[in-house]
């Protein structure tokens, strides 16, 4: 079951509709309806921590495709509707367009103003949680001595022509993950070293495929030995069952996401009471608790392995108008076109 | 007291107070006005060159492939766009044939042409502004102009505007803290000379009417000179105050004396005759007392007048004319000599004429007739007799608060208050005694 979901949480397509639907609390006064892309079962506990002091509250929860979220959002912006009191999506950078177009509406309290500007655009969107974009190796098959701490290590593991890593290293396929694209993307403005792991996943036979769940069982299983630019959240979960699995957040620099929670333009104000939860201590605490926000100094009991100066290695992916740029037509095509040189196998 | 209302008097200080608020007020809003205006422009300039810049890094990264337009836009252009970090964006690039080949369809065109055009739109609900740059293409497989257009909400702008006017607000407020305190100091320090003037009043004895000498600035001089005439003039009248109680005193005790005496013998006397004799000798010193009395009060009536009688424009015929009339009562004949053209001076009229009736009196009581009075140019009024004049002992007193000795008594009295009455005037009292006769002239300088 667990596993259907973050399969079907993680496989954005097109024209996808609502995924789940659940109902939160007995409140007859307020209903929140709550659209997401994150996992129910992984929200849930948050959402019933937000439940359990408010008795009058419902909150409908929806879980939804990243695009689908998208194209339902804004065709209801377009409509001049609101179908939710609050939108959380992982896809930041359809959220920033969202915004840009003028479908959110403002909000500001003492919690939004507490996120650093990094994590607020415009006090229309915010970012929740804390998600390092992490390698997963497989414990049992990789020697200690080649766990892979930074992307350079990795590039070093691939560049012996008869190196066993040889089409046993996967990562997202952007075409299909748009979280996949967007973290590609970030490492692509981030380093020059993107183009070099490029042309050495071509070079190596790396395997684009799709999906958190898919990737990390394949590595758990030793299809793949290392996975790379995984989603810590999900990783960290499935390393905690599971221990063959190691996580490592690389220590040249880690991409850390915030998935971007808006208020739809005309939605009620129950939103901004869940959003303001979501940003308080407790519900950090929750958010924690259900490994949406990872810190990357170690918290005690995490399987993540990290380098010592955390502070410099972190990357957020800032919320800003400059993430518009991946949408823009012709520079997706752009990027598609180089990634496909790289994964002819596709 | 009028019933007129009146201004509250204001002190000094809150007069300038009141008049640098005003200043500072009308300034500052001039200020403002003008902070507002170049804020605004400041912000316009200073982002329209950044929608200019990426719309430039747009332009330049269109390229053409296999007869079609590609836009590999660099991150740098969004991270320029993103410095109004609040602000949302639009982009379109439109190929020659008005297509949007890529970018957002909702983002306006220029209402003009031209290669670079700056135009206000709409964003949504918000205002937005826009560059349009032209890029034209002539390649063997593409040719024409294409349009990048940018455009970015106001925020930024708003803010940055607002920024400039509120630090060139805050160095106002600041410069006008700093000149007022400057001008409360000035003004307290322009003013200490007044309760200097006033310590120094306040520390004299009464009966010191000397001028004040104190080094004032010349604004508080035109107080302080008056003050010093103001002093001086009560100086001259109670100098002569004091003088008439003097002479009034010395003149009065001789006359006095006798009549005492007189009276004294009288009331001895047995003899109806004698006594009937010295009964007419008491009544002609009660007369001659009397006119004494008359003169010294004359006297003292020019010495108060030349101080306090405003000045007017007097023709001294009429003054002789006047004297004719109080001095030649009895019928004495006096002859006349006055001239046709007016003699003006300035002055006044009851003084000139007591001088005028005292001379005209002396001629007739000392002197020989005939008596001439008249009146020539410039600024004279002249009495002549046939007689020798007074004697040069006389002469020599003339002037003299007081002459003592008998007849002659009231004749240097007087000369007395003509001399007085000349000075007080700004002229003199000229007497010529020569072998056709004695001349007494009250020469007053004509008025201008």
């Amino acid at each position: 079951m667990m596993r259907a979901l973050l399969l079907a949480l993680l496989l954005p397509v097109p024209g996808q509709a609502q995924e789940l639907t659940q109902h939160f609390g007995t409140g007859q006064v307020q209903t929140i309806v709550f659209r997401s892309t994150t996992d129910l079962s992984v929200l849930a506990p948050v959402i019933e921590s937000f439940i359990a002091t408010r008795p009058n509250v419902t909150i409908t929860y929806e879980q939804w495709g990243s695009n689908a979220l998208y194209s339902l959002t804004a065709q209801e912006c377009a409509a001049g509707q609101a179908g939710a009191d609050l939108v959380l999506s992982s896809a930041v950078h359809q959220m920033v367009e969202l915004v840009n177009e003028g479908c959110a509406r403002p909000w500001r309290s003492s919690l939004t103003a507490a996120l650093p500007d990094a994590l607020r655009w415009r006090d229309e969107l915010w970012g929740v949680t804390d998600e390092p974009a992490v390698m997963v190796y497989n414990r049992d098959l990789v020697p200690p001595g080649d766990i892979p701490r930074t992307r350079f290590d990795l590039l070093d593991l691939l560049r012996p022509s008869d190196s066993p890593y040889h089409g046993r290293i996967a990562t997202y396929d952007i075409e299909e993950s748009g979280l996949g694209y967007l973290l590609a993307f970030a490492d692509s403005v981030q380093a020059t070293t993107f183009g070099g792991l490029m042309e050495s996943f071509g070079r190596s036979g790396a395997v684009a495929t799709c999906c958190s769940a898919e990737i990390i069982d394949a590595v758990a299983q030793g299809e793949y030995l290392i996975a790379y630019n995984v989603l810590g959240s999900y990783a960290l979960a499935r390393a905690a069952q599971d221990t063959r699995l190691g996580v490592v957040a690389p220590s040249d620099y880690t991409l850390v996401l915030s998935r971007a929670a808006m208020l739809p333009r005309g939605s009620a104000g129950g939103g901004a009471d869940l959003l303001d939860f979501l940003l308080s201590p407790e519900g950090r605490r929750e958010l924690e608790r259900a490994l949406l926000i990872v810190p990357l100094d170690g918290g005690d009991g995490t399987a993540l392995e990290t380098p010592e100066a955390t502070q410099t290695i972190r990357r957020p992916i800032e919320l800003s108008p400059a993430l518009l740029i991946l949408l823009d037509t012709h520079k997706r095509a752009l990027f598609r076109a180089r990634w496909r040189d790289s994964f002819p196998g596709r | 007291m009028t019933g007129a209302w009146r201004f509250p008097i204001v002190s000094l200080k809150v007069r300038v107070a009141l008049a640098m608020a005003a200043v500072l007020l009308l300034g500052g809003a001039v200020v403002l006005a003008a902070a507002l205006g170049y804020g605004n422009r400041a912000a316009r300039e200073t982002y329209d060159r950044l929608l200019l810049g990426a719309a430039g890094s747009i332009a330049g990264s269109i390229t053409v492939q296999g007869g079609a337009l590609m836009v590999d836009m660099p991150v740098s252009t969004f991270d320029l766009l993103a410095l109004a970090p609040d602000d949302r964006i639009r982009y379109r690039v439109v190929g020659p044939d008005r297509m949007t080949v890529t970018g957002s369809d909702a983002a306006p065109l220029p209402p003009t042409g031209g290669e670079t055009v700056f135009y206000d739109g709409a964003f949504g609900d918000e205002n937005a502004r826009y560059v349009a740059l032209t890029r034209r293409f002539a390649e063997r497989s593409f040719s024409g102009p294409v349009r990048v257009i940018v455009g970015q909400t106001l925020r930024a702008r708003t803010a940055l505007a607002r920024d400039i006017a509120r630090n060139a607000m805050m160095a106002l407020g600041i410069a006008g803290a700093a000149m007022a305190l400057f001008a409360w100091l000035a003004v307290g320090s322009a003013l200490r000379p007044l309760p200097r003037i006033g310590a120094a009043l306040a520390r004299r004895d009464p009966s010191d009417l000397t001028p004040l000498d104190l080094s004032v600035p010349s604004e508080v001089a035109t107080m302080l000179s008056p003050l010093n005439d103001f002093m001086a003039r009560l100086d001259r009248q109670v100098t002569s105050n004091r003088n008439l109680i003097g002479d009034a005193a010395h003149q009065l005790r001789t006359p006095v004396a006798a009549i005492r005496a007189q009276a004294q013998l009288a009331a001895d006397e047995i003899d109806p005759a004698r006594r009937a004799e010295i009964t007419a000798r008491i009544h002609d010193r009660a007369v001659a007392l009397s006119q004494l009395l008359d003169q010294m009060l004359a006297r003292a009536m020019v010495t108060h007048r030349s101080d306090t009688q405003p000045r007017a424009l007097i023709d001294l015929r009429d003054i002789a004319l006047d004297a004719l009339d109080y001095g030649a009562a009895d019928g004495v004949r006096v002859a006349l000599d006055l001239p046709d053209e007016a003699v003006t001076v300035r002055g006044d009229a009851l003084s000139l004429t007591e001088a005028a009736k005292n001379l005209l009196t002396n001629a007739l009581k000392h002197g020989k007739a005939p008596v001439r009075l008249g009146v020539r140019s410039p600024g004279e009024v002249f009495v002549r007799d046939a007689g020798t004049g007074p004697a040069s002992a006389v002469l020599a007193q003339a002037g003299r608060r007081f002459v003592a000795g008998g007849d002659a008594a009231g004749s240097g009295l007087g000369l007395a208050i003509a001399e007085e009455v000349a000075r007080g005037h700004g002229g003199h009292l000229r007497l010529t005694p020569g072998p056709d006769g004695f001349e007494a002239a009250l020469c007053i300088p004509v008025a201008s």
